[in-house]
């Protein structure tokens, strides 16, 4: 079972890779929609990207209102 | 976008006897098709009495649903070769095809009860046609999007493809299918597939006594209005 610490830094290295900036750049509580300057439908890219990596499903429902990594990860974590 | 589906349709009859197969995919690098322009639908409203905007809607619906009976039906293979975001109007489009190529990133979804509306242009239906009721009522219900792993365990989609490659493996099943006699495979087709005619008339008219209530209006104000990052989650 990974600890949230690990899911969190999992989901920033996908992040990074995905929407191609640097991982350092990327922290836990940052608002992902900021920080990524993406709108909900890229967003979906990224619960997408997260699903595949995980091997889960993330209903978009479940993260309505999460705006930060650690949060998101807390989700995915649930699903686990 | 409407008109150029009509003349589309109307090109398509003339190409059936030297054509075997449709692929229909999108050069959108968002995806296949977020469906119907809303802010659209939300402003050929405004001004409109109840009644005008249920009637502009039924004619649209009905020029909607002629274009997609045309597809649906015509004796072509069909394939839609789908990526990223396919949703509402652009899921239902994909539906009428014989097949749905995905590749791995594409998401699915109906969010049109978010805004006190069901889909219009024979999605019901169609996923009905396609697959189990328990996925019809969850993705109807919750509005939620899936992705195309999930689609292809639900029976919705035929293959999933790689990253960018749904276009490719559409023209090599397209290829595979063009090998045999058109006769059969259009009667095999028609078999397989019929139109649900009947539920997709009462589709269009649910939808119609639906669309006549303001808080469909104000749902697609609030929509449109929204300057925020995620309109689109529920």
């Amino acid at each position: 079972m990974k600890t949230l610490e690990q899911t969190t830094d999992e989901i920033l290295g996908l992040a990074a890779q995905h929407f191609k900036i640097p991982r350092e750049q990327l922290a836990p509580s940052d608002d992902f929609y900021k920080k990524l300057k993406i709108d909900s439908l890229r967003a979906l890219e990224l619960i997408t990207r997260l699903e595949h990596h995980f091997g889960i499903e993330l209903p978009d429902y479940e993260v309505q209102g999460v705006t930060d990594f650690r949060t998101l990860a807390s989700r995915i974590q649930a699903r686990l | 976008m409407l008109e150029d589906l009509e003349q589309f349709i109307a090109a398509l009859e003339p190409a059936v006897g030297s054509a075997s197969a449709l692929i229909i995919y999108s050069r959108r690098e968002a995806g296949f098709s977020a469906g119907a322009d809303l802010r659209e639908l939300y402003e050929a409203s405004l001004g409109l009495t109840s009644a005008q905007r249920v009637s502009g809607a039924r004619a649209f619906l009905e020029r909607v649903h002629r274009v997609l009976n045309t597809i649906d039906a015509t004796p072509l293979t069909t394939i839609a070769a789908v990526h990223g975001v396919t949703f509402g109007g652009g899921f239902e489009l994909a539906l009428a095809c014989d097949l749905i190529i995905a590749d791995k990133m594409t998401r699915f979804c109906f969010p049109e009860l978010r805004l006190g509306l069901i889909p219009g242009f024979g999605g019901i239906p169609r996923l009905r046609r396609d697959v189990g009721n328990a996925v019809v009522r969850d993705l109807l219900l919750t509005g939620r999007s899936i992705n195309a792993a999930k689609a292809l365990s639900a029976g919705l989609v035929s293959q999933v493809a790689g990253e960018g490659e749904a276009l490719r493996v559409a023209r090599a099943t397209a290829s595979q299918a063009g090998k045999f006699d058109r006769t059969t495979s259009a009667a095999a087709k028609g078999f397989l597939k019929p139109i649900p005619h009947e539920e997709l008339r009462r589709e269009i008219d649910l939808f119609c006594e639906l669309f006549e209530r303001p808080t469909v209006v104000e749902s697609l104000r609030k929509f449109v209005e929204d300057e925020g990052a995620h309109p689109y989650l529920p």
